[in-house]
């Protein structure tokens, strides 16, 4: 019974703690609740997948209502790998924050921030594992509005524009995503993503599907922050609290693909996506075009945050390019590379907080030096960006390769080409960085060491080393992503 | 607008049948048409309305913001606390039949605590916004109000 629980656990006991953090609202005690609540988190979705890997799916109906009337939770391969991810990126960033947002928080908002922090993971968590595509808009409604307030901490005050920005576009994705399941309930009558998947096939010529099928697509598009709709995304990185980032660029628009490649691979027909609609087309090309483009537009930011956050989108372009493929090689190919950037991207904006830190800037102006002045935090910045251009012995090289060997096996040979002239553009602004934190000597000033604290050090460093390590060893990473891509596409391994 | 009589008098009557009202909107529920929200939503216009005649300092000293920010948790609370009761009496999270020896007492008892939960948080939150933007004057136009 106890394993069963498991699933509901995920999101009760963040949603147990986030009250409990409003009524106590000391900064300590409440930063506590939330290291509490990332540390059963995490164990909790390790077992999870150590149960899902022995006993196969966790169906679980709440409040004792069957499935197609009740809301029910379904874990599955895929989704326990990116509950995984989830929960680890908010440990480490809870661990991370105080010191972080110590500077650039006030007091006696902290404890504020810790709550709106867990409800965001509430959601998060909430629509990694829910079954039923209502319950996914709550969750996805928790967690946006949680992330707006976290944006709205930052210490510049355009971080109010920022947010409101967010806001907008994110109720305007919220709609459509509502528009289109509203549709879909209009024609089958069901919410539930299984009974969905049954009775679909039936009606794939109704234009109603199509319809619907359409306003998902493109709510999905805005909280995952796919081209043309990213507008949202590099103000609100920007100004949010360094901590705060670091946390948003790890898990935030992954929940937000998850579910988009879940409901256009299981939920809308077979073959819906690539064959009748064609649609795939239309995400392959977004995607490759933003993976190339926004990358080039982030080599022009002087601000650190601002370049890593465009890069964040030219990432979100390459994991479309993997779903835009259609193929299990590429649904693994993206499962792979949510998995990478997520670790990659959090340890990179860790750096960058660590450098606010030390510096209280985040511009490049304030890399000069920084190389010898801060090894430690430059080398992790390093890193991560060698692993985004995709250099071996990183996790960004077995993204890479995973996603131009699905291309070659639909002869795409001009699209490993495009993802290789994204790898060149990413080692364009990854050289700005190294130019000016290593090679751009002043003289005239001598060099201090001043490295960020061990408590900001330490969870970015746990996140260089997975870098490395999965960069090395992809069986874990690998099998899991493969795991849920087939799973997701129902092929049996 | 302490200035308006008429106001003053009518809004000390209204406000008592207001929550009266709601608590009626939120205990029948279960049988008729309402519940937590609408219940919540009313009950917090009682004190929205007395906000609004009285001003807002008067408002705060009977609600105190830190008092309704800490309501507005408990309620969120001791709806997760219903449905973590199910899971310790051996049902599912938000299973109310095991609330009780009878399933069906368990359902009604689950449902009005729930309820109970979402009126506080609704009726909380929606003080906590009148609150919030009564407080906001433009910085200028201050002085010549």
């Amino acid at each position: 019974m106890l394993s069963l629980h498991l699933s509901a656990l995920q999101v009760v006991i963040p949603l147990l703690a986030a009250p409990l953090c409003a009524i106590i609202r000391i900064p300590g005690v409440t930063w506590l609740i939330a290291l509490a609540v990332g540390i059963a988190s995490s164990i909790n979705s390790i077992a999870i997948l150590l149960h899902i890997n022995r006993f196969g799916e966790i169906v679980y109906s709440l409040g004792g209502w069957a499935a197609p009337f009740g809301i029910e939770y379904r874990i599955d391969s895929a989704n326990a790998l990116i509950l995984l991810i989830i929960s680890f990126i908010y440990l480490l960033g809870i661990i991370y924050a105080p010191a972080s947002i110590k500077t650039e928080v006030p007091e006696k908002s902290q404890g504020w921030l810790y709550t709106a922090w867990i409800l965001c993971f509430t959601g998060l968590s909430g629509i990694t594992i829910s079954g039923d595509v209502f319950n996914v808009f709550v969750f996805l409604e928790v967690s946006s509005l949680s992330t707006y307030i976290l944006i709205s901490f930052g210490q510049d005050k355009r971080c109010l524009t920022a947010a409101f920005r967010y806001l907008v576009m994110g109720t305007i994705a919220a709609t459509f995503y509502l528009v289109g399941i509203g549709f879909l309930y209009s024609l089958t009558g069901t919410l539930n993503m299984a009974d969905l998947a049954q009775r679909l096939p039936d009606l794939i010529s109704q234009n109603t599907v199509a319809v619907a099928f359409g306003f998902v697509i493109v709510g999905l598009a805005i909280k995952m922050a796919l081209f043309p709709f990213h507008a949202w995304l590099p103000n609100a990185y920007a100004y949010a609290p360094n901590a705060v980032t670091a946390f948003l660029a790890g898990t935030a628009t992954k929940a937000a693909v998850y579910v988009f490649i879940r409901l256009t691979f299981e939920v809308f027909p077979e073959d819906y996506f690539s064959g009748f609609t064609s649609s795939h087309h239309i995400i392959l090309a977004v995607g490759i075009f933003s993976a190339v483009i926004t990358s080039a537009i982030a080599i022009f930011q002087d601000d650190l945050k601002r370049l890593f956050a465009w890069s964040s989108i030219g990432q979100i372009g390459y994991i479309a390019v993997g779903v835009g493929l259609a193929s299990t090689a590429g649904v693994a190919a993206s499962f792979l590379h949510l998995f990478n950037h997520s670790i990659m991207k959090t340890a990179i904006f860790m750096a960058i907080g660590g450098l606010f830190f030390v510096t209280g800037s985040t511009t490049t102006a304030a890399l000069k030096n920084a190389g010898r002045r801060m090894p430690w935090t430059m080398a992790a910045i390093l890193i991560g960006g060698l692993s985004l251009i995709g250099v071996p012995f990183t996790t960004g090289f077995i993204s890479k390769w995973y996603l131009v060997s699905a291309s070659l096996e639909q002869n795409f040979w001009w699209l490993a080409g495009l993802i290789l002239l994204g790898s060149l553009v990413t080692a364009a602004y990854v050289w700005k960085i190294v130019e000016i934190a290593y090679f751009r000597k002043d003289p005239n000033v001598k060099v201090v060491r001043q490295e960020a604290p061990l408590s900001l050090l330490i969870p970015t460093w746990i996140l260089v080393v997975a870098n490395i390590y999965f960069g090395v060893d992809a069986r874990f990473s690998g099998s899991m992503a493969t795991q849920a891509a087939n799973t997701i596409l129902g092929v049996s391994p | 607008m302490k200035q308006h009589l008429i106001l003053h008098v009518i809004a000390k009557i209204m406000i008592p049948f207001i929550m009266v009202f709601a608590l009626y909107v939120q205990f029948h529920g279960d049988y008729g048409p309402g519940g937590g929200f609408q219940a919540g939503v009313i009950f917090g216009a009682g004190f929205i309305l007395y906000g609004i005649v009285l001003g807002k300092e008067a408002t705060m000293k009977i609600v105190p913001p830190p008092l309704v920010y800490t309501t507005a948790a408990l309620g969120v609370l001791l709806y997760t606390g219903v449905g973590v009761a199910g899971m310790f009496l051996g049902g599912e999270f938000l299973n109310y039949s095991v609330l009780s020896a009878d399933s069906v007492a368990g359902q009604h008892l689950g449902i009005l605590l729930i309820e109970f939960g979402v009126g506080m948080t609704v009726a909380s939150v929606m003080i906590i916004l009148f609150l919030s933007f009564a407080d906001y004057r433009q910085p200028e136009s201050e002085n010549t109000n």
